[in-house]
């Protein structure tokens, strides 16, 4: 019956104020019964992983718009490991160059996403990476 | 070391895993916290409850700064928030969105938030939200907030928790006939008219007013042989002085206009608890009704486990069809009554 929930954190690290692709991820993911804590704009990496480490989130969903990943991304990795938190899985959402895509999963991101990425697609990820199947 | 040990010594990384443990029902994680209920009982438990878009948040992000940077003078305290949002009926899944309103407290080790889905829970707390608290409790965290799912009027589990329990209002959300009504108002140690320099403030303020003289009037009216004579119930009851009456504070959170006064209402609200041996009893209330919540859960599973799903499914399937009342079906069910 108590089935366990998937705590996932969206969080919009860096300075972009271009939040509704983080909300409709938020909602969907919401939609599939997960539990979700969104943190709102301009939050630092070290912000991030402070929320995930309260929340214990098995999640993270990074969106960046602004350019600024292959700073960003990095170093919420760094702060993760540092605090005993490399367990959570990190995706990635927004405008990402391909060329940069290989060098973020290379540090360990599951997935990025780019615009007209379907949500149902996002949400089986987040459940196979979280639970190792998709959903039923 | 134990989880209880990490926790005991303010591991953050340890109480967060114990956190969900006790929220996914875990044994492990009422073990441990069974290792740590000695040392509960020293927090002052705050709630924050009051209609969505009251300014819960904003009110309990202001408040728990305003205890890690006192003014000169002040103790400085360790803060926990316990911030409850709904879940969605149909799908399990809920945006917990508190945090928003919360980051100027990011970076402080002396701060800790967690928040909480409701998960099916109606009274605006979720299943676990005591028990979590307890935790907090145990690991030394001074003053816990505790807020509640925007709640509406009848969402009052906070009260059976928390020590002080601030309802907070808005100018414009309701008249006069809200502030009657029984339930939330009723419920207030404190009363917090927030967004207070929005118009319509004093009319809030007013209906606030009105209620709490009905509730706790000062003065009675007697009709004594045709002649009304007043009297001050101050001289008439001599345990006056042991009531508390409801402060009506304005406030704005965003500003954080009017904090001083409220956080001296509420260590004003843990002395007069205190005085008055209230504290012992409601925490002996709560602990007992949480007592009988475990029991009650306990009995349904187990009798859940009893009566074969095949006798429960013939059963409802009779009410469904109308050959049965509810109070029937669940008197057959429950004393093995005559069958349908």
């Amino acid at each position: 019956m108590s089935e366990r929930k998937i705590r996932v954190l969206v969080a919009k690290p860096g300075l972009d104020g271009h939040d509704r692709g983080a909300k409709v991820v938020a909602r969907a993911l919401r939609d599939a019964g997960m539990e979700v804590i969104y943190t709102g704009l301009r939050q630092t990496p070290e912000m991030v992983a402070e929320v995930a480490l309260q929340e214990d989130v098995d999640v993270i969903g990074l969106s960046i718009l602004s350019g600024a990943h292959m700073a960003l991304v990095p170093r919420v990795f760094e702060i993760l490991a540092a605090n005993g938190q490399e367990h959570v899985k990190v995706f990635v959402g927004g405008i990402i160059p391909d060329e940069d895509v290989p060098r973020l999963m290379e540090i360990g991101v599951v997935g990025v996403y780019g615009p007209g990425t379907l949500t149902g697609d996002i949400i089986d990820d987040v459940r196979q990476a979280v639970v190792g199947a998709p959903a039923a | 070391m134990s989880l209880a040990t990490s926790v005991l010594a303010g591991e953050r990384l340890a109480m967060a895993r114990l956190l969900s443990q006790i929220e996914n029902d875990e044994p492990g994680g009422w073990e441990t916290l069974g290792e740590l209920f000695p040392h509960t009982g020293q927090a002052h438990l705050v709630g924050v409850t009051g209609a969505p878009g009251t300014g819960k948040s904003s009110l309990v992000n202001r408040l728990a700064h305003y205890y890690r940077n006192p003014p000169a003078g002040e103790p400085q305290r360790k803060i926990a928030v316990v911030a409850v949002d709904p879940s969605s009926p149909f799908t399990g899944g809920a945006i917990l969105g508190d945090r928003v309103r919360m980051r100027d407290l990011s970076g402080d080790p002396g701060v800790f938030i967690r928040s909480m889905a409701a998960r099916g829970s109606l009274g605006g707390l979720a299943p676990t939200t005591s028990s979590m608290v307890q935790v907090f409790d145990a690991a030394g965290f001074e003053i816990i907030l505790i807020e509640t799912v925007g709640a509406g009027q009848a969402e009052v589990d906070i009260a059976r928790l928390a020590h002080t329990t601030l309802v907070v209002e808005a100018p414009g959300l309701g008249d006069e006939i809200q502030a009657i009504k029984a339930g939330i108002l009723e419920i207030a140690d404190i009363l917090v008219v927030n967004k207070a320099d929005r118009p319509g403030v004093e009319n809030t303020e007013r209906a606030l007013r009105s209620m709490l003289e009905l509730g706790h009037p000062t003065r009675r009216v007697v009709n004594h042989h045709g002649v009304v004579e007043s009297i001050d119930i101050n001289s008439a009851e001599k345990d006056f002085e042991s009531l508390w009456i409801p402060p009506i504070l304005r406030t704005v959170a965003t500003k954080g206009d009017g904090l001083p006064d409220l956080v001296r209402a509420i260590a004003d609200h843990l002395e007069h608890l205190e005085t008055t041996g209230e504290r012992h009893d409601r925490d002996r209330t709560r602990l007992q009704s949480e007592l009988e919540q475990l029991i009650q859960g306990n009995l349904v599973s187990r009798w859940r486990k009893e009566v074969p799903d095949s006798k429960y499914q013939e059963i409802l399937e009779s009410l469904i069809a109308r050959q049965m009342s509810p109070h029937q079906a669940a008197e057959i069910l429950m004393n093995g009554g005559p069958t349908a």
